[in-house]
């Protein structure tokens, strides 16, 4: 915690850009998401990604060092969907804990030899904790408002397996992200401080939240202040917002983190809005503009990317991230 | 002031380094200094209410949610929910209860108080909110050991917690046990636990009073002490309380119950109580409860009295029952028409509002007007008891209500003076995001409204990004932002930022009680540089500001404005540059050094008080200064000439005749009863600013200290910083000095002439005879002043003619409290006491240290010949505080009497 800590406090640190983005580019078949572990699985896992870390762990360990080389301090393990109750789609709520463990695993051997190469721009290992597919605060069922198709106890004990598998397989921070749903989040942060203290450590937290619409609310309704309050009790490292908006549209929300949070804040927007085909268009020069003004407020402490940036975009962050944090240190 | 021996004055925050509380629903509640209380909704407890439980029991959850809905709507800023009946299952009510409400996106936005004493059925509901809530209750009740437990599981929840002063030995039911559990119960949490300071509130057991036993006599009282004490020596602690307990014993007697809530509250507030669960219809406004009644009611809580008890409830059998309310109640229907609007307002009372509107729009020449004059003076009046502490924000949206209803019903009115129809262009309007007054944005947009402009307003509370967007979706002409509380005046200028970073370019208008040109033009102009803003100082500016921004000629408005901003902008800067400020030492050191001779003083021949209780008013007519009354009447020019003045000669001349035909009636048929009285006292100054008023000259008894203010800006090398005081012989030169002290009337009996008047809806003369009266009483404060001088005191004999006396050619001053000489209203009482005066010359005060009537005036009498005006101008902090010291005012409130003294 210390040492990310102090590296925050004199510059910006990079995170990695989108996972997904890049594994399309390797056109994968059914036959890579089962190699060496499922070759007899009953479903079909094509699209399940998280399983990659497993099947084919090149691939992943490839996309990982592209976005290091592009100049990312952190990078998030493929894991965003390594949870029993995200798995449970494809009947593999039992590999949850190696996906995690791997997927750590991996990345970290990956940063360790970047670290080596250049002592001076150490590397971490994001734990990436997605928001799982089920919603704590809100009713699937429009007409019974009241219902729920999960509760606390449930999510919380899938966020604890995956946090354990992240802390063994040696990741250096954990991401709880795209946060739709707070009290999701509040289950994975209750999980988290668990698992700390069952095995008497500390480790840096990173939430990420995700503004929905221009309304400026989250998924289950909350204004970015209510969102940050109620996940203030953690000791949190930062605290930011990802996905669903381009970097234009964060601004005024991360201007209320920067102003209120008594931690570091974060941004990784996606590459601007889908266009009508479904993909996303920014170019990174486009995005490194918005970002550029995100910097210029000193609204962020680590900026990186989400759906449909890749690691040209994540280059261009990073040295706007630079310049912006060699002004920091002369000031 | 305080109740605890140890303390004085208000309680006052004092743990500034600690973070704030910070609850969540969908919304943030920070809990700050300033927040007054914090109204906990008490309706969805099962425990407590009978009919919710049967809602819960019955599984009726429509309208168990309407129930929690209400309570929001009616200002409850958290909401309690209690699910702990035998009958029903807890766990599972708790949570299907908080699901539904999850849905209810209006209700959800407050913070949840999940409620119980099963440990099993808070954790159920810590599971179900996604917000931060606060988890009512633990305590020691069952051991450390479950408590720390009970604790640490809380803050891993992410919740703030009620704490019952409880122990194994049970409820804490003195003072010394309150402090002893609270003070254990702390340590704990924050040493042990790690539980954030900020986020424990202690409940210290609201215990009835007057319940006949001997032992609960001092329920209340040791729970203000208790109060005090965990405010001032727990750091970040806040104090809550179950409200209603405390009348227990007057059940089925709403009319005392109300007076003991709210006279607990007061107290409890002062004390430093900051949150508490609180039916807000069972709560009649403090100022209101008739005195009688507040006595016997806080001679019980307070433990005034011996047989206190025996007392109230003897007291109690005459007012108890409904009826007996419902026949007060209706009484203020037989007061003038504003007085019942501003009751209705004040009391939230709808039913007759609709009925005094109408009456109010045929006094006025414009349905508008009711709303410009009326309403806004009856919600001045609501504005200022929320500021004093007098009224609680669920009253305060009650008030808010009937507002709106009185607006509704006049809007087709407005609507039809409308002179065309046609749109002469579209402005958006918005309370900008952190605030949530919105009366003056309303009137700027009614008033807009029917000077047919589009209006979009945006309600209250808008961030900016969402002004931008409909701005530019809407392609508005203009934007209009409002706010009333100063960080407002901080999200104007983001705004303006925004709209730059935009490149937007259409003109930009600020407004709000807060605002001003000089905060426009130094901060929000320069930002936004591609449009134009303007500062709009009142609502019916707004419509030719807004004419002059859509006409042709809005290029020359603008530059006019521009040019008009930078002369603001140099002049502050200059002013900043050239200004500093001593401290009050140093001022001191620098005050107005007389050489004190004794023939510079001389004995009063009157020593002591005189009254006038019926003065001619024929003579005082001789004594009117009248240019002041021609400018009443925005007639601006020097009395006589005005009389000959070629453009208002003309209407100058039948004013002129009209006024003194009504002052002919006024003697004739005695309209109007003038009183003065006023007084001559042995005098010195002490400790520089003080004037120490004696009872008899052997200066040995003082009857009345005034405290003064001193200037404080650097004067020029010989200049002096003045203060009253330094016009009175310091105690030290053992010379014996004086001061007098007056306050006069024109006004008595005023109101049935007016009353006539109004119910002629004759305006004219309405407003003549106030001017004549305020112009009566003005020449009142004169010719007494003269007699004093002359006379009374007697150190003049040369008599002087009017327009002498109106220069101020004469020797003393007679400076007002409240006025630049020495500013402070808080002042008048002292002054006010010492003469008697309300009693004598039925002058009051009101609460914000105005005189009623209006046609008085008062001040003080400073005879030395090298006495003269001044104005006191800006002062600093230290000065600030020095005054609420002495006069054992809470700094916060001595800030506010202060506030437009303070320099920045």
């Amino acid at each position: 915690m210390q040492k990310i800590k102090e590296l925050l406090n004199d510059r910006i640190l990079v995170l990695d850009g989108a996972m997904g983005t890049m594994i399309q580019r390797y056109n994968l078949e059914e036959a890579d998401f089962r190699k060496g572990w499922f070759e007899d699985h009953p479903d079909s896992l094509k699209g399940n990604n998280d399983i990659l870390v497993l099947t084919r762990p090149d691939v992943i360990k490839e996309i990982h060092a592209a976005y290091l080389e592009a100049g990312a301090d952190i990078i998030e393990t493929n894991t965003f969907g390594g949870t029993t109750i995200a798995q449970a789609d494809y009947h593999l709520e039992d590999v949850v804990y190696d996906i995690n463990y791997h997927g750590a695993k991996i990345a970290k051997e990956i940063c360790e030899t970047f670290t080596a190469k250049n002592p001076d721009k150490p590397r971490f290992v994001a734990g990436s904790m997605g928001p799982t597919t089920k919603l704590a605060s809100m009713s699937p069922d429009v007409n019974n408002p009241g219902f729920r198709n999960t509760s606390f106890e449930e999510l919380k004990n899938a966020f604890r397996t995956q946090a354990e598998g992240l802390i063994d397989g040696g990741a250096d921070l954990l991401l709880v992200e795209t946060v739709t749903d707070t009290l999701n989040a509040k289950a994975a942060l209750f999980a988290i401080d668990e698992v700390c203290e069952a095995k008497g450590i500390t480790i840096p937290i990173m939430v990420s939240g995700t503004i929905t619409d221009a309304s400026g609310r989250t998924l289950s309704g909350q204004t970015t202040e209510a969102f940050l309050i109620s996940v203030q009790h953690a000791n949190l490292l930062s605290i930011g917002l990802n996905c669903a908006l381009g970097a234009d549209a964060l601004r005024p929300y991360l201007q209320v983190l920067n102003q209120k949070a008594p931690f570091f804040v974060s941004a990784h927007p996606n590459a601007g809005l889908p266009n009508e085909m479904g993909e996303y268009d920014e170019s990174p020069e486009m995005m490194g503009e918005q970002i550029n003004t995100f910097l210029k407020e000193g609204l962020v402490n680590i900026i990186g990317g989400c759906c449909g940036t890749t690691p040209e975009h994540i280059k261009v962050i990073a040295e706007l991230a630079a310049v912006y944090s060699k002004q920091k240190n002369e000031q | 002031m305080s109740l605890h021996p140890d303390y004085t004055g208000k309680y006052e925050y004092k743990w500034h380094d600690l973070p704030f509380m910070k609850l969540s629903g969908l919304e943030p509640l920070v809990v700050t200094p300033e927040s007054n209380f914090i109204n906990i909704g008490e309706r969805t407890n099962v425990a407590g209410s009978r009919k919710f439980l049967r809602l819960i029991k019955e599984e009726q959850y429509d309208e168990a949610l309407s129930v929690a809905r209400d309570q929001v709507e009616g200002g409850a800023q958290i909401i309690d929910i209690n699910m702990d009946d035998g009958l029903i299952d807890g766990k599972e009510a708790m949570n299907n209860f908080l699901n539904l409400i999850a849905a209810e996106p209006d209700i959800s936005r407050v913070p949840i108080m999940i409620d119980s004493s099963k440990w099993e059925i808070i954790e159920a509901g810590l599971q179900c909110a996604q917000g931060k809530c606060v988890v009512n209750s633990i305590s020691l009740k069952e051991g450390e050991e479950k408590f720390i437990e009970e604790a640490k599981l809380i803050k891993r929840y992410g919740a703030a917690v009620v704490v019952m002063a409880f122990d194994t030995d049970g409820q804490a039911d003195s003072y010394e046990r309150r402090v002893e559990i609270c003070k254990r119960s702390y340590d704990i949490l924050v040493d042990t636990v790690g539980f954030p300071a900020q986020d424990i509130i202690f409940d210290p057991n609201v215990f009835p009073v007057a319940t006949g036993m001997d032992e609960h006599k001092l329920n209340a009282l040791d729970f203000f002490q208790a109060t005090r004490w965990i405010r001032e020596n727990l750091p970040g602690a806040h104090v809550s309380g179950g409200i209603s307990n405390v009348s227990f014993s007057f059940r089925g007697n709403n009319v005392v119950r109300e007076a003991m809530h709210s006279a607990f509250l007061y107290h409890g507030i002062n004390e430093g109580l900051d949150m508490g669960i609180v039916n807000p219809s069972m709560l009649e406004i403090y100022d209101d409860i008739p005195k009688d009644l507040l006595d016997h009611v806080e001679d019980v809580l307070l433990n005034r009295r011996e047989n206190a008890t025996e007392r109230l409830l003897a007291f109690a059998e005459t007012v108890s029952g409904d009826g007996k309310v419902k026949v007060v109640n209706l009484a203020w229907r037989d007061e003038p028409l504003q007085d019942r609007i501003t009751h209705a307002l004040v009391k939230g009372i709808a039913d007759y509002i609709e009925e005094d509107v109408e009456a109010a729009r045929h006094v006025v020449n414009a349905p508008i007007e009711v709303i410009e004059g009326h309403l806004m003076r009856g919600m001045n009046v609501v504005g200022d008891l929320f500021g004093a502490g007098k009224m609680f924000l669920p009253q305060v949206v009650k008030s808010a209500r009937v507002m709106k209803k009185a607006v509704a019903y006049l809007l087709p009115y407005i609507e039809a003076t409308k002179a065309d129809n046609r749109s002469k262009g579209k402005v958006l309007l918005a309370t900008v995001k952190g605030d949530v007054h919105d009366i003056g944005k309303n009137i700027v947009g009614v008033v807009l409204g029917c000077n047919n402009y589009d209006i979009i307003d945006l309600g209250v509370m808008v961030p900016a990004n969402k002004i931008l967007e409909t701005a530019k979706a809407e392609q508005v002409d203009i934007i209009g932002l409002s706010g009333l509380i100063t960080p407002s005046l901080d999200e104007m200028v983001h705004v303006a930022k925004e709209m730059e970073i935009d490149g937007m370019n259409i003109p930009l208008l600020i407004g709000g009680a807060t605002t001003s040109k000089v905060h426009t033009a130094v901060k929000i102009d320069q930002n936004y540089t591609k449009g134009q803003t303007v500062y709009v100082p009142d609502a019916s500016r707004s419509v030719t500001v807004v004419s002059e921004l859509l006409s042709e000629e809005k290029n020359k408005f603008t530059s006019a404005v521009k040019d008009e901003y930078e002369i603001v902008r140099n002049n502050y800067n200059k002013k900043k540059a050239f200004k500093t400020y001593l401290n009050l030492a140093d001022a001191r050191k620098n005050k107005l050094k007389i050489d004190w001779k004794a023939e510079d003083l001389q004995e009063p021949k009157l020593k002591g008080t005189k009254l006038f209780d019926d003065y001619s008013i024929e003579e005082l007519r001789n004594y009117i200064d009248w240019t002041p009354f021609f400018h009443t009447w925005e007639l601006r020019a020097k009395y006589p000439q005005i009389l000959e003045d070629p453009a208002m000669g003309i209407e100058a001349k039948k004013l002129f005749r009209d006024a003194n035909q009504m002052l002919d009636q006024i003697i004739a048929e005695k309209w109007l009863t003038a009183k003065a009285v006023f007084g001559i006292w042995p005098a010195n100054s002490v400790n520089d600013d003080d004037i120490a008023i004696y009872k008899d000259d052997n200066r040995d008894e003082i009857l009345h200290v005034q405290h003064a203010m001193r200037q404080q800006l650097k004067k020029s090398a010989k200049a002096s910083n003045l203060c009253v005081s330094d016009f009175i012989a310091p105690r030290e030169t053992e010379l014996k000095d004086y001061i007098g002290g007056f306050v006069v009337t024109a006004g008595l009996g005023i109101e049935k002439k007016l009353a006539e008047y109004e119910a002629d809806h004759d305006d004219y003369h309405s407003i003549l005879l106030k001017a004549l009266a305020d112009r009566l009483a003005e020449a009142f404060a004169e010719r007494l002043h003269e007699l004093v001088r002359t006379d009374y005191w007697g150190y003049e004999t040369k008599p002087y003619t009017q327009e002498d006396l109106i220069k101020e050619k004469y020797r003393g001053i007679r400076p007002a409290p409240g006025y630049p000489a020495n500013p402070d209203h808080t002042e008048k009482p002292g002054l006010f006491d010492i003469l008697n005066a309300t009693e004598l010359t039925g002058v009051s005060l009101t609460e914000s240290m105005a005189m009623l009537p209006t046609a008085s005036v008062s001040g003080w009498y400073f005879a030395h010949p090298e006495s003269r005006y001044f104005g006191v101008g800006k002062v600093q902090m230290d000065q600030v505080e020095r005054l609420a010291k002495a006069k054992d005012i809470p700094l916060e409130d001595m800030q506010r009497w202060l506030s437009s003294n303070l320099a920045d």
